[in-house]
């Protein structure tokens, strides 16, 4: 890529990010209103609030919270979601189910969890994190699995692949765009689930902070918090784009030639 | 005509039970009979009745009209569909599900090859599972990519690749795996005339100099005749045989001599008859008209 395209790409990215802190600057200037004080206060406020200290005493948790329970329901939502699209008998079996669990909103099983698991360590939260993100990946991969190329499976079989080659080498790959797109679905849900489970019975994390400061009436450092939020949100996705540009490069060239771009 | 087998003759030599295990034989189908019976769904008689056996290092070609069960045909050989009544016998065993000495290769190469894989990855994968070690896979695929030609594109992807050099890399991957028969289902049916042309001389040349019994599965006549010692002529459904013709053309043959010479055009002639006594329904098992 050339100097000019850099700059050209470059804008697009930071393009409207730019103009809206813009008019949020402008708009708040002259605010005297202590629930919406002016941009320039709160940016005054962040490098008091966001210390290092802080971040690892409020960020760092959450965070870790939000990997694990992530990290949970790829391997159970990857490794039952190719079971369940393997088997067509388990998926007659399963699909009702499945669509009725899918169909509460995670944050109603808060309550539920805290009876079982308790809400004030890490133990709820995690299995919160887990049950909202495990649903997109698990429909997803039955989806994926259920839809590999007959000829695929045709050629492994004739191949004598064993069970274990076919899915790591033929299933799991096979499947990946759409266990993906599935996980990219789960990490939003995750990072809002992230925030919610703090709200309840939690002294530390990005979501308590917030809280906390609300209710101390800090509105300055709360308005901090939700755009430290944002920035672990913007931080996340990107993370995320690197590892699918990775792991899915040879999908996206080929997509790229089937449509002659 | 002097160049077939009569057809009675060939269906008495060969009663699938007392049938003579001959050790020249690769490939041997007694009494196979495929009818499709899913609950629900009427039923489909598919082939009623084939019988026929391929010589090891014999290269065979399967012609039909369309909807012969061409593929049903080529399914059940390959061990990927069970068969209603009958047996395939491949190097004197009973075929029960994929035989390890068969290699397929499938008409659609762009689905059959493994996108996320390297050109190296996809031909060396199937080694993996026969146990083989990485010098030995190394120098295998290496091997099978110089006799296809592709040693270029050992690490570009299969969809960075024209279908030609697509199916090429399906047919390096068949013949690493060492089969004693391999399978192709109208394999150059989706290339172009002048990369069939090509391709029809690659499997041409492997198979004499491998020395591998080859059974080709095509809806083209001169294919057929141009590849094949012998041409199996498929009826229309339910399968039977039509005619075992022998093709007796030289074994040097080339798309330009080998495609103008007469007796290929003679072959030809009669394959094409065949066929089209087939498309109108008439077979050898149908009772005579008036009887």
């Amino acid at each position: 890529m050339n100097v000019a395209g850099l700059a050209r790409r470059t804008l697009m990215v930071l393009g409207l990010p730019v103009i809206l802190l813009a008019a949020w600057w402008i708009a708040s200037a002259g605010s005297t209103s202590p629930f919406w004080p002016p941009l320039s206060k709160i940016v005054a406020t962040f490098p008091d609030v966001w210390t290092w200290d802080r971040i690892v005493e409020d960020v760092f948790p959450s965070l870790a919270r939000l990997g694990i329970g992530f990290a949970i329901a790829v391997v159970v939502g990857v490794s039952l979601g190719t079971a369940i699209g393997l088997m067509p008998r388990l998926r007659a079996l399963s699909e009702p189910v499945l669509e009725f669990f899918r169909a509460i909103p995670p944050p109603v099983m808060v309550p539920i969890i805290a009876i079982f698991a308790g809400y004030t360590g890490w133990l709820g939260k995690i299995i919160t994190i887990a049950l909202g993100c495990l649903w997109p990946i698990l429909l997803n991969t039955v989806e994926g699995v259920r839809g590999l190329e007959p000829v695929l499976g045709d050629t492994a079989k004739s191949y004598h692949l064993s069970p274990w080659r076919r899915f790591v080498f033929v299933v799991l790959p096979g499947a990946s765009p759409r266990i993906f797109a599935g996980a990219r679905q789960a990490l939003s849900i995750g990072v809002i689930l992230m925030v919610i489970s703090e709200l309840f019975g939690a002294n530390a994390g990005i979501g308590a902070a917030i809280v906390q400061f609300q209710r101390s009436f800090a509105i300055p450092q709360m308005w901090t918090g939700i755009i430290v939020l944002g920035l672990i949100g913007v931080l996340l996705a990107a993370l995320f784009k690197a590892v699918e540009n990775r792991m899915l490069a040879w999908y996206l060239g080929q997509r790229q030639i089937e449509r002659g771009e | 005509m002097s160049f077939t087998t009569p057809l009675v003759a060939r269906l008495t030599e060969q009663s699938p039970a007392d049938a003579p295990r001959d050790e020249a034989v690769a490939l041997d189908l007694r009494g196979v009979q495929k009818t499709y019976d899913t609950p629900g769904r009427p039923q489909v008689e598919a082939i009623r009745h084939l019988d026929f056996s391929i010589r090891k290092g014999e290269l065979v070609c399967v012609v039909g009209p369309s909807g012969a069960g061409k593929t049903t045909l080529l399914r059940s050989i390959a061990g990927l569909l069970e068969l209603t009544a009958g047996e395939v016998v491949l190097d004197g065993k009973a075929v029960t599900g994929p035989p390890l000495g068969m290699a397929v290769v499938f008409q659609e190469y762009g689905r059959s090859l493994f996108p996320w894989m390297t050109v190296r990855q996809n031909i060396e994968l199937p080694l993996k599972e026969k146990g083989l070690d990485k010098a030995a896979r190394r120098e295998k695929v290496n091997r099978a990519l110089e006799e296809v030609g592709l040693t270029e594109a050992a690490d570009q992807h299969p969809w960075q690749l024209s279908g030609g050099m697509q199916q090429r890399v399906a047919i390096a991957r068949a013949i690493a795996f060492e089969p004693s028969v391999l399978l192709m289902d109208e394999p150059f049916a989706a290339v172009d005339a002048q990369t069939r042309a090509e391709l029809e001389d690659l499997v041409r040349s492997l198979w004499k100099h491998l020395g591998v019994t080859v059974l080709f599965v095509t809806h083209d006549i001169d294919e057929a005749v141009y590849l094949g010692e012998r041409v199996i002529v498929l009826s229309n459904r339910p399968t039977v045989l039509m005619e075992d013709v022998i093709v007796d053309l030289p074994t040097e043959r080339d798309q330009l001599t080998t495609r103008s010479h007469p007796h290929f055009g003679e072959l030809r002639g009669h394959v094409y008859s065949l066929i089209q006594r087939a498309k109108r329904g008439d077979r050898p098992d149908a009772p005579l008209p008036g009887a």
